[in-house]
């Protein structure tokens, strides 16, 4: 199963970080050409992140464009660079509805099959940032086959919200956090929480983390690489989570192996489930 | 006594050339007068312990370089020299910063006319390597250094040498005071060979000053001036501390090499150069050694406040300190009676009686170019220009059982593994493991450290890889273009040539 607990954000017109970014090794890599570029950097960040695609150093590396949102100018050229170029994801901003993303996927395709890539590689992910996108989170998580996540933005949320950031629990976000991953717990995709802005506060990040990870959540979108290692050494398991995982898994070997359908552990029962989460915890400990 | 003498020489001319006594104070005449007896070293101005110290045209002068980026005692001496209308002056400083720049106008002018340095930096590097001087500057090593005095080829005939405080008969140190840079590692040895030292202090303490650092018995002359150095700035340049995180990556993997490298056990040993990633790599060896119950014996070199928080924490015994690099280093050595302050003769001299750097386990040492086959150079840049210092890395590299080079793959757009460095240091033979952001190569001569690092699961890859990769992201670059005229001569630590610097191209 592709790990997704990282996602860093690169500034698709920084050309220093776009030519040394891989070497975190985040589990993927947002390019982007929305908030992060000025107006009148667009052009070239898009012709950057064009090329960075295409690098080597970026072959084993999840890659993903934030373009600009279906409402701007921008759009539709940063999709032919980013599906041009190679990208595994994009990333659509600010998604209201189902129908951005069927709109979206119209010309995604129409791009695949003008660049000749096979039609559907290329995924989709939608940031939801709205009270709008929250209620419709179920809808735009199930919109497309090409959906493999959904995002949860903080900042424009909020302000739709009228509300801002507090410390401890955050309850101001706690419905949409809940609302999306929940949706994206139905859709079988993957679920990312919101970036953590203040850079120089890890107790911080590390608290919202563990928010992030106690609901569900795959992982974060990050800003800064130093938040990498942070988050997966959070996300790893304990030696005891991993040994019993270990135990679980020799258990459901034997037990396969015995032509036995269930085996139990410690008096506890070992089904597909208790299987499946020790696998996922083995590999968070491998990749940690 | 005349008869006597007569006698003696009779018996053996050499011993009638003996001198009758001619009075307690015959040779002393100082002792006389209570005044002169207690202050006769104190000078009026720098113009007057010029004067006295007997320096001549053609002759050389010192300075140490304990003060970094912040020094003020250079450009001071040698813009006084300058109008008092010296010429041909040789300048030993044991290295050379950007803060020297204005040494420029005093070499266009005859002032300067040789300079030996471990380093240098900014214009003066740039106008040396554009064929400023008509004498090659000699780049020598920290240990390198005391071995040319001991050889006599750098004979100093005046130091010049900063402290912050100092009593009347020249006790002094750079611990306390105002502008307090920590250890005098680098002066003490100007201090023990020059035929005359002059102080410059910023405040004449009561006496006896101690610790003295550099000892009255060493001392000709003292000079009270406003300011002998920023101590803010000695952690600027080469010694700053770094939240960058690609620095701060390869520091962690540095950790990871020394923790499976073979020689993480209680006891060892450990110096970190100067350079943003080797000086953080400290960081991340606190949580190992706690985890591991490993404690080191001493840190040498260059000292950090990484390095004095370890020993804070009982995780190194002892600290070794030849030059303090930051404010807590200095304060450290100041207060903690296991801070030792030593020489560069004690340092790395590879012809001491005694060098620490012999007894070195674990080096970090940083690269501007390191080759295919791990030499690395340190000095110049990709465009040919001085702008490094050899300081003590190849003599540590030498001796250090495990020495380690961080670098970044690259630099901007230009590549640090390199088919060929610019300008040879370290020869590869004393290099053992590279740590790069994108991967970790040990060289072939130490296959034992490979097979660790790999059980390890450490990204252990061969530095003609790294070469690949770098050059996948910046091509390959064109080769410099140099004039044939030598600018710069490197001296290994033993004082042989091991590299020359060449005039860049117009």
């Amino acid at each position: 199963m592709k790990l997704r607990r990282s996602m860093l954000f690169v500034p698709g017109d920084n050309a220093a970080m776009l030519s040394t970014s891989f070497v975190y090794k985040p589990d993927s890599i947002m390019f982007d050409l929305e908030d992060a570029v000025a107006a009148r950097e667009k052009d070239s960040a898009r012709l950057m992140v064009y090329q960075a695609l295409q690098h080597p150093a970026y072959r084993d590396i999840e890659t993903v464009v934030r373009i600009n949102g279906v409402d701007s100018e921008f759009w539709q050229k940063d999709l032919e660079a980013a599906i041009r170029g190679g990208v595994d994801i994009v990333r659509l901003p600010k998604t209201e509805t189902a129908h951005d993303i069927q709109e979206l996927e119209t010309h995604v395709e129409r791009i695949e099959k003008a660049c000749g890539r096979p039609i559907g590689e290329t995924k989709l992910m939608a940031a939801i940032e709205s009270a709008s996108g929250v209620v419709n989170a179920v809808s735009i998580a199930t919109a497309s086959p090409r959906m493999v996540a959904i995002a949860m933005a903080g900042f424009d949320y909020l302000v739709d919200m009228h509300t801002r950031r507090s410390t401890g629990w955050e309850p101001e976000l706690f419905y949409a956090r809940a609302a999306v991953l929940h949706a994206a717990r139905a859709a079988k995709i993957d679920a990312f929480d919101v970036v953590y802005g203040n850079v120089n506060d890890d107790e911080g990040f590390l608290r919202e983390v563990n928010i992030a990870k106690q609901l569900g959540f795959n992982g974060k979108s990050l800003i800064h690489p130093k938040q990498i290692d942070l988050l997966h050494k959070a996300y790893a398991p304990t030696e005891e989570e991993v040994s019993h995982a270990k135990r679980v898994l020799e258990a459901a070997e034997e037990a396969h192996r015995k032509g036995l359908g269930v085996v139990s552990l410690d008096g506890k029962m070992v089904d597909p489930p208790v299987i499946h989460e020790a696998e996922m915890a083995l590999q968070l400990a491998e990749a940690a | 006594m005349t008869n006597s003498l007569e006698q003696l020489s009779k018996q053996d001319p050499k011993l009638g050339q003996f001198e009758p006594f001619a009075g307690q104070n015959a040779h002393t005449p100082y002792l006389a007068a209570p005044d002169s007896r207690l202050h006769r070293k104190v000078c009026e101005s720098l113009e007057e312990a010029i004067k006295r110290s007997g320096l001549k045209d053609g002759m050389t002068i010192s300075f140490h370089h304990g003060y970094r980026e912040g020094d003020k005692v250079v450009m001071k001496v040698v813009d006084a020299l300058a109008k008092l209308g010296f010429k041909n002056l040789t300048l030993a400083s044991s290295s050379l910063a950007s803060c020297h720049d204005p040494l420029v106008e005093h070499i266009k002018s005859g002032v300067i006319t040789q300079i030996y340095t471990s380093g240098l930096r900014g214009k003066l590097a740039e106008a040396i390597s554009n064929g400023l001087m008509q004498k090659p500057v000699q780049i020598h090593s920290h240990g390198g250094r005391v071995h040319l005095l001991q050889t006599g080829e750098l004979k100093i005939d005046v130091a010049f040498l900063g402290v912050a405080c100092c009593d009347e008969f020249g006790n002094a140190n750079a611990s306390n005071g105002k502008s307090n840079c920590g250890s005098l590692g680098y002066a003490k040895v100007d201090a023990d060979f020059a035929r005359q030292v002059v102080l410059m202090t910023e405040d004449i303490v009561a006496f006896p000053n101690h610790p003295a650092s550099i000892s009255q018995d060493r001392v000709d002359w003292i000079v009270k001036v406003d300011e002998v150095g920023d101590s803010k700035k000695i952690s600027v340049g080469a010694a700053r501390v770094t939240n960058n995180p690609r620095e701060l990556m390869i520091a962690r993997r540095a950790a990871d090499v020394i923790e499976f490298s073979g020689y993480f056990v209680d006891g060892f040993s450990i110096q970190t150069g100067s350079g943003a990633s080797s000086t953080a790599a400290t960081r991340f060896l606190e949580d190992r050694m706690k985890r591991k119950g490993i404690t080191a014996s001493f840190a040498l070199g260059g000292i950090t406040g990484g390095i004095t928080d370890l020993h804070k924490k009982g995780l190194i015994k002892a600290i070794v300190d030849v030059q303090s690099f930051d404010h807590d280093a200095a304060e450290s050595l100041r207060t903690s009676p296991a801070h030792i302050e030593i020489s560069a003769n004690e340092y790395a001299n590879p012809t001491s009686k005694a060098a620490y750097v012999d007894r070195v386990d674990v080096v970090i040492l940083s690269a501007l170019e390191i080759d295919l086959d791990f030499n690395v150079n340190v000095i110049t840049g990709s465009d040919g220009v001085m702008r490094g210092a050899s300081g003590g890395h190849c003599d540590v590299a030498a001796a250090a059982n495990l020495t380690m080079v961080v670098a970044p793959l690259c630099r901007s757009r230009i590549p640090t593994v390199v088919r060929r460095v610019t300008t040879l240091l370290t020869p590869g033979e004393s290099v053992d493991v590279l740590v790069t952001d994108q991967g970790i190569a040990v060289n072939p001569k130490r296959p034992e450290i490979e097979k660790r690092l790999r059980e390890a699961r450490l990204p252990v890859i061969t530095i003609e890889e790294l070469y690949d990769k770098a050059v996948a992201l910046t091509g390959e670059p064109d080769p410099i273009k140099f004039a044939e005229r030598i600018v710069g001569v490197v001296r290994y630590r033993d004082g042989s040539v091991i590299d020359v610097v060449r005039q860049v191209a117009d």
